[in-house]
């Protein structure tokens, strides 16, 4: 067997070839460089483009969440840097940037420097599987929706690194109910993940859109009932698993001061900060590409549309909803944040599995059409049997679960 | 054999939250002794803002003591001078003496304590949301009492730190347009207050937050010497205003808004109702200022001399402040200063039942009382 990385050598070499001919370049070479270095420096310099644009996400998006808070509380937000205020995170950032890079003295000074790099990376890595539009996925891999599972994961890590490192009380406190709430909140965002994969049998991002793109009855989220609560499932967990109000407990400001990045400033602090808003809008384009169809067009007659603007605005309109929340809804307390999770949503996702995995078995065995398929699909009839579910639901997530109890 | 292991040993850990925290509402530091997320118990300890009232005030004349009563609620100064004034004019009637105050300024002082009660409330309605974690309500109160100030810096030129009630009248007259724009406020302000019940008061989060969370019964509360919407919070009707009239509230009919359970959810709809009842008040102040021409009247402060010298003896007088039952102790000695001052703080005795309250809650809850009991530094420790 040939070591993984001796194939994926060959694919390169391959795929450059290829790309050399179709480009037409055969001679354009430049003369004494090997193809090899010529590959690796065009993957550099695709790599900091796009790593460029992914930064600029959080940028744009530290603005659009100024600008709505500010309108949702009358008042203007920044206007005063370049035209509406456009510039002010650019300027925000170059200040912190400038900032004396403050490391506490009694920290764990490795780790605490460590830190801010490992939220970072592992939160902007998982761009590399999300299909922005029909030809392109910067790693277009069969196991893409596992690898997002798996490397958002590692944020977790970051963040009780920084608590950890920082030798903060209040770092510490923020870092614990990090760690409890992301880790608690993986498991219903996993379960729902999971029906999509029972509904269609793939992890790859870029077929799953593909099957959405017929129009909006086609998406995940119509399918049937249990995928419509599984998208709502999803969203939410999405919230807690990116810290944002209701759920933002790890940097809960009135409580902890600013939890795990309290003795962080300057630049590492930035790290975080963008970090935090790459999150949010890599869970939103996740929920937007797994529920709501990606870069496909609602409607096909729609679909002349470029697919980026699709992709963009469902993703949009999901931070939107996120920073909607943040600026009305009050912050809920840590055992609530628990009994949310693990006596409303888990067993939810399990009748939702149940439910889907039904579904999915009449489908394949075609009984669904031997016994629905008298007068209609199985899918409609659970969507006639909508309300019943919904009733299910409730009744389990109230039955067995007592009022929250105070701790005393 | 080895000796058989012991039990993996765990402390308390000790976290001092304050006195800069972002919602310890001043330079309060809680000692919290926690386990995990569990508070075992929270030490409050204040002086943080000790500026020595209390002391200053034995060598001031009485007119120059009444800035520095601004500067103990600095939240509801107006309420804070009243309850001077009227102790010292109380003082100079007992010793047959008394101040001819006339009736415009009964009016205006009224008037000004009810806005800055509303005002008072507005900023606890405000902070309690930004400790609960929603940080929109807090900018929609705020736009509320910044008209209330502007009336403020109207009629006295200040915003925060007024001394604008003086023995015998208030400082200044009102402008000709203050009672226009304060009614155009008012209708407005009514409309707001069922925003902000929306925003906050009957949201589901918030509920879930602050319904029985440091429930305090009735006698509990009497027990501690709680006052004011704390007290009422508890579902004890208790209100100077109505049970000990002074200055004029016997000549208004409002309600008096008490809780059920006395949780931190109680205490805080008392505020909000509150303000409604305030509301109520200032309108009733206008329309009987109008109904009597008074609005026109020139003469808005009785002469008092600036060298007061109170005949020897002692008063205590209390008037309701937003926070509670504020109480003034002075001593004279027949000179222009007075030989005693002390101060009925009702903050202090509010935060003296933190220790009790917070047994066995978690440390998000801690932060809920706090905010509920809507304490001031600033008189706390004066």
């Amino acid at each position: 067997m040939k070591h993984p990385i001796e194939t994926a050598a060959e694919h390169i070499r391959a795929t450059a070839a290829e790309a050399t001919e179709t480009l037409n370049l055969g001679g354009a070479w430049p003369a004494g460089l090997p193809l090899e270095t010529v590959i690796l420096l065009a993957l550099a310099v695709i790599g900091i483009i796009s790593v460029t644009v992914v930064a600029g996400i959080p940028i744009v998006l530290v603005l659009m969440e100024r600008k709505v808070s500010a309108y949702f509380q009358n008042r203007l937000g920044p206007t005063r840097v370049g035209p509406w205020g456009l510039l002010v995170t650019l300027a925000d950032g170059i200040k912190l940037i400038f900032k004396e890079d403050m490391v506490p003295p009694t920290s764990d000074r490795k780790l605490f420097r460590l830190a801010p790099y490992v939220v970072f990376a592992a939160s902007f890595a998982v761009v590399a599987v999300i299909p922005p539009f029909q030809s392109t996925v910067i790693g277009n891999m069969d196991l893409g929706l596992f690898l997002y599972l798996a490397i958002s994961s590692l944020i977790v890590l970051g963040i009780i690194m920084a608590g950890w490192a920082s030798n903060s009380k209040y770092s510490l406190f923020g870092a614990l109910r990090a760690a409890a709430q992301i880790v608690s909140y993986e498991i219903p965002l996993g379960l729902a993940v999971l029906m999509i994969v029972m509904t269609t049998g793939t992890l790859n991002m870029q077929h799953l859109v593909m099957d959405q793109a017929d129009g909006i009855h086609a998406w995940y989220m119509f399918r049937h009932p249990f995928l419509f609560i599984g998208a709502f499932i999803y969203f939410i967990s999405a919230v807690a698993e990116v810290n944002r109000t209701p759920f933002d407990l790890p940097e809960a400001e009135s409580e902890i001061v600013a939890g795990f990045h309290t003795e962080y400033s300057g630049i590492r602090f930035a790290y975080f900060f963008l970090a935090e808003y790459a999150n949010a809008f890599i869970v939103s384009a996740i929920c937007a590409t797994l529920f709501l169809g990606g870069w496909a067009a609602p409607f096909p007659f729609l679909s002349g549309v470029p697919g980026i603007v699709w992709f963009l605005g469902k993703t949009m309109f999901l931070v939107f909803i996120m920073m909607w929340m943040r600026w009305t809804l009050p912050r809920v307390r840590v055992d609530q944040l628990m009994s949310l999770c693990w006596k409303y949503f888990l067993p939810i996702s399990f009748v939702n599995i149940l439910g889907t995995g039904v579904l999915a078995l009449l489908e394949r065995e075609e009984i669904g059409a031997q016994l629905g398929g008298l007068f209609l699909s199985a899918d409609a009839v659970s969507w006639i049997a909508f309300p019943f579910i919904l009733a299910l639901l409730g009744w389990i997530a109230h039955s067995g679960t007592e009022p929250v109890r105070r701790p005393s | 054999m080895a000796a058989p292991k012991k039990a993996l040993r765990t402390d308390e850990m000790v976290l001092s939250m304050g006195p800069q925290h972002p919602s310890t509402h001043g330079v309060l530091r809680l000692e919290l002794k926690t386990d995990g997320e569990v508070v075992e118990e929270a030490i409050p300890h204040i002086g943080y803002l000790h500026r020595n009232f209390e002391k200053h005030a034995e060598s001031l004349p009485y007119f120059q003591i009444i800035p520095y009563t601004d500067r103990m609620d600095y939240i509801a100064a107006m309420n804070n001078e009243l309850g001077f004034v009227l102790a010292v004019e109380k003082l100079m009637e007992l010793g047959g003496k008394p101040i001819e105050i006339p009736e415009k300024a009964q009016y205006i002082r009224v008037v000004v304590c009810e806005m800055n009660r509303i005002a008072s409330h507005l900023l606890a309605f405000g902070t309690y949301g930004m400790d609960i974690g929603a940080l929109t309500p807090f900018l929609y109160a705020f736009r509320d009492r910044e008209t209330i100030l502007g009336l403020f810096e109207d009629i006295c030129g200040a915003r925060l730190l007024y001394n604008y009630i003086r023995f015998g009248g208030v400082s200044r007259d009102l402008t000709p347009d203050f009672h226009h724009k304060l009614r155009r406020f008012l209708s407005k302000f009514e409309k707001n207050i069922d925003t902000y019940n929306t925003l906050l008061t009957n949201n589901k989060i918030f509920l879930e937050r602050t319904k029985g969370v440091a429930v305090v019964s009735v006698d509990e509360a009497v027990q501690y010497g709680w006052t004011g919407p704390n007290l009422r919070g508890s579902g004890m009707k208790w209100d100077l205003r109505k049970d000990e009239p002074y200055s004029i509230y016997d000549r208004f009919d409002f309600e008096i808004p008490v809780g059920e359970t006395g949780d931190c959810w109680d205490r805080y709809k008392v505020r909000m109702d509150e303000m409604r009842e305030s509301v109520r008040i200032v309108r009733q102040a206008l329309d009987q200022m109008e109904e009597n021409g008074l609005l026109d009247d020139p003469n808005y402060a009785a002469k008092v001399s600036a060298k007061l010298r109170p005949p020897v003896g002692e008063v205590y007088f209390r008037t309701e402040t937003p926070r509670g039952d504020l109480g003034y102790y002075i001593q004279s000695d027949g000179t222009n200063v007075p030989s005693r001052v002390k101060v009925r703080s009702p903050c202090f005795t509010a935060l003296s039942a933190m220790r009790k309250l917070s047994r066995g809650l978690l440390v998000a809850d801690i932060i809920a009382i706090i905010g509920s009991i809507d304490i001031v530094m600033g008189e706390i420790d004066r």
